[in-house]
């Protein structure tokens, strides 16, 4: 059931496709027209952008990585769901905090976890992680349990 | 006034002695270790502090800015929250939250465990509020395989989250009380929340982390008498928040703490994704159990309570009416409850009963199947959402086809309404810091998963 400011939105753009995810709306979204359909989406009432997060294909699919950002519309009470695509040697995307400021914690949170670069944001640094972490914890090549443990060996007694 | 009649008030005798047994401490006394290099010492007395935050440009020599480091370790903020707070005097210029000093990577854990498992998982991240979490997690799920669960599991969901509101909010009064003074408040909230979790406990054994809410329905049936329970808990509770409400209510202290402290307009809590108590109280009437309605919500009267101002006090009446809503809620759950099966009745996702597995070697191949590998869901994305004391609790779920879930993003109130801290503390007082904080019910299991 699309509400139809969705299909007014998707319609204007050419390369936007829009598919049924069971029962909720997502629109795929190229890189180049992630700002462009962001700010249409908003002028045509999804004044909140809920959340922005990302999922790591590896091999599995030719793009590597997916941003996704929940947009949704307390006047119209629906939900868009915008997905771009990201190559895994350009993981770089536009950022949403000019238009949705509230996408700032979420966005640096997609950086921190998966290496993802905004364009755009003002203050792109890790926010979970330790600052000097090295690597992407949620990308699947970043393994399970190889972390090394702090004060592992007090316990040895020489 | 001269010197020597001020000393005579700060000199403190003790009995039995003519001679004043008191000598002022100097900064030296309280040296740990004086052999160590100079650099050891500062870190010691926790005087090296690395400030990953710095001044604006226009600072000058007579400027009287100063940065203060306020957490993680703080008392009043509510777990591992850090802040750092540029003040001009007694005023709050700029403030930025520093978190992640309670990151375990549950997004990561949630890729390892498979879909029966992840409610242990979830259900840890929020937990003042663990069955929204699981309700969250375990809806996504079953969007997923595409079943419903039965009658009677979706009303036990919605008794069950209803409670855990209320419990949450009495939290959320008891510490907002403490941190502005009003200790009395802290013991009562405590005290009334442990009877609901007495409830809990009975019905899912644990008092918190219950696991209870899992894919295909509820781990078990209502405890046996928990008619009796819940309508005590109904008889017992409203009174006891009402006299709350009034000896807090037009307290003027508590009015003068919290009224116009920590402002958030409408504008401002929609443009930075503010959702739950916070947002309606600056009158927005937005709420998720009324918009995008789940288990069988829609079915229950209720009301959404707003307030105008935005402020800690509304916030804190927004509070105290959504704990009388959700007892509303409860009290037609209780008249409501169907008889019937308490989880879905496929074979995928449910394992046999206890009492089968003894009699039948294919169920107890089943029981064994299902706890070690699993279930598969088929392939898809989706995101579900349900309204936690604190906000939107999104569940955001890939999956490849699977027994595990290829990516599990949770979308945490807390961390979103973390975002609104800045903007309500700019320009406020100091000391008007804490009721802030506390006024946005920050959890941090729920801010940094």
């Amino acid at each position: 059931m699309t509400h139809p400011i969705i299909d007014d939105v998707v319609g204007r753009f050419d390369d936007v496709a829009h598919e049924m995810s069971h029962g909720q709306d997502v629109a795929h979204v190229p890189r180049e027209s992630w700002l462009a359909f962001a700010t249409a989406a908003r002028d045509a009432g999804f004044e909140v952008c809920v959340d922005v997060t990302a999922v790591d294909w590896l091999r599995a699919r030719p793009e590597r990585y997916q941003v996704v950002a929940g947009l949704l519309s307390m006047e119209h009470r629906t939900r868009l769901r915008m997905i771009t695509t990201l190559d895994r040697e350009d993981p770089v995307v536009d950022s949403l905090v000019p238009l949705y400021p509230g996408t700032n914690y979420a966005e640096r949170e997609v950086y921190d976890m998966f290496g993802i670069v905004f364009e755009g944001h003002p203050d792109l640094t890790r926010i979970l992680m330790p600052d000097d972490w090295e690597g992407f914890p949620l990308r699947k090549d970043f393994g399970v349990g190889g972390v090394p443990v702090q004060f592992k060996e007090s316990h040895q007694v020489s | 006034m001269g010197d020597e009649k001020i000393t005579e008030e700060v000199d403190i005798w003790v009995a039995g002695t003519e001679e004043p047994q008191f000598s002022p401490t100097d900064e030296g006394s309280q040296e740990i270790a004086r052999d160590e290099s100079d650099y050891r010492l500062r870190e010691q007395r926790g005087s090296v502090v690395d400030d990953d935050y710095e001044l604006d440009d226009g600072f000058g020599e007579d400027d009287e800015r100063m940065i203060l480091n306020m957490g993680p370790q703080h008392p009043s903020t509510h777990g591992v929250l850090r802040l750092q707070i540029e003040l001009e005097g007694e005023v709050i210029r700029r403030t930025k939250p520093i978190i992640g000093y309670l990151h375990t990577g549950m997004e990561k854990t949630a890729e390892q465990l498979t879909f029966g498992q992840g409610p242990t998982n979830v259900t840890r991240m929020d937990y003042l509020a663990p069955f929204h979490n699981e309700l969250a997690y375990s809806l996504a799920v079953e969007r997923l395989l595409g079943i419903e669960v039965p009658p009677r599991a979706a009303v036990i969901r919605v008794l069950m989250t209803e409670l855990n509101r209320v419990s949450s909010h009495l939290v959320a009064l008891a510490t907002n009380g403490m941190d502005i003074g009003a200790l009395s408040i802290m013991t009562y909230g405590f005290r009334e929340r442990e009877f609901i979790l007495d409830f809990f406990e009975k019905t899912t054994g644990l008092r918190m982390n219950h696991n209870y809410i899992r894919p295909g329905g509820v781990a078990a049936d209502l405890a046996p008498g928990w008619k009796d329970d819940v309508g005590h808990l109904l008889t017992y509770l409203p009174p006891k928040i009402d006299d709350y409400d009034d000896m807090l209510r037009h307290n003027p202290i508590w009015e003068s703490r919290t009224r116009g402290v920590g402002v958030v307009t409408a504008e401002e809590a929609i443009a930075y994704g503010i959702t739950g108590p916070a947002l309606r109280a600056t009158g927005v009437d937005w709420d998720l159990r009324k918009a995008f309605p789940y288990s069988g919500i829609e079915n229950y009267e209720f009301d959404v309570p707003t307030g105008t101002h935005g402020d800690t006090y509304d916030r804190y009446r927004v509070r105290i009416e959504e704990i009388h809503q959700s007892l509303r809620i409860v009290e037609q759950a209780l008249e409501l409850m169907p008889k019937g099966d308490f989880r879905v009745d496929d074979r995928k996702v449910t394992p046999p009963p206890r009492a089968r597995i003894d009699e039948s070697m294919e169920a107890l191949i089943h029981h064994f199947k299902l706890f070690t590998e699993g279930f598969k869901v088929s392939a898809g994305e989706t995101y579900v959402a349900v309204e936690s004391p604190r906000g939107e609790l999104g569940c955001y779920l890939v999956s490849d086809g699977e027994a595990k879930p290829y990516r599990m993003h949770v979308r945490a109130p807390s961390f979103n309404n973390l975002q609104a801290l800045p903007i309500a503390m700019a320009d406020s007082l100091m000391a008007d810091t804490i009721a802030t904080i506390a006024s946005m019910d920050p959890v941090m299991g729920d801010v940094d998963r």
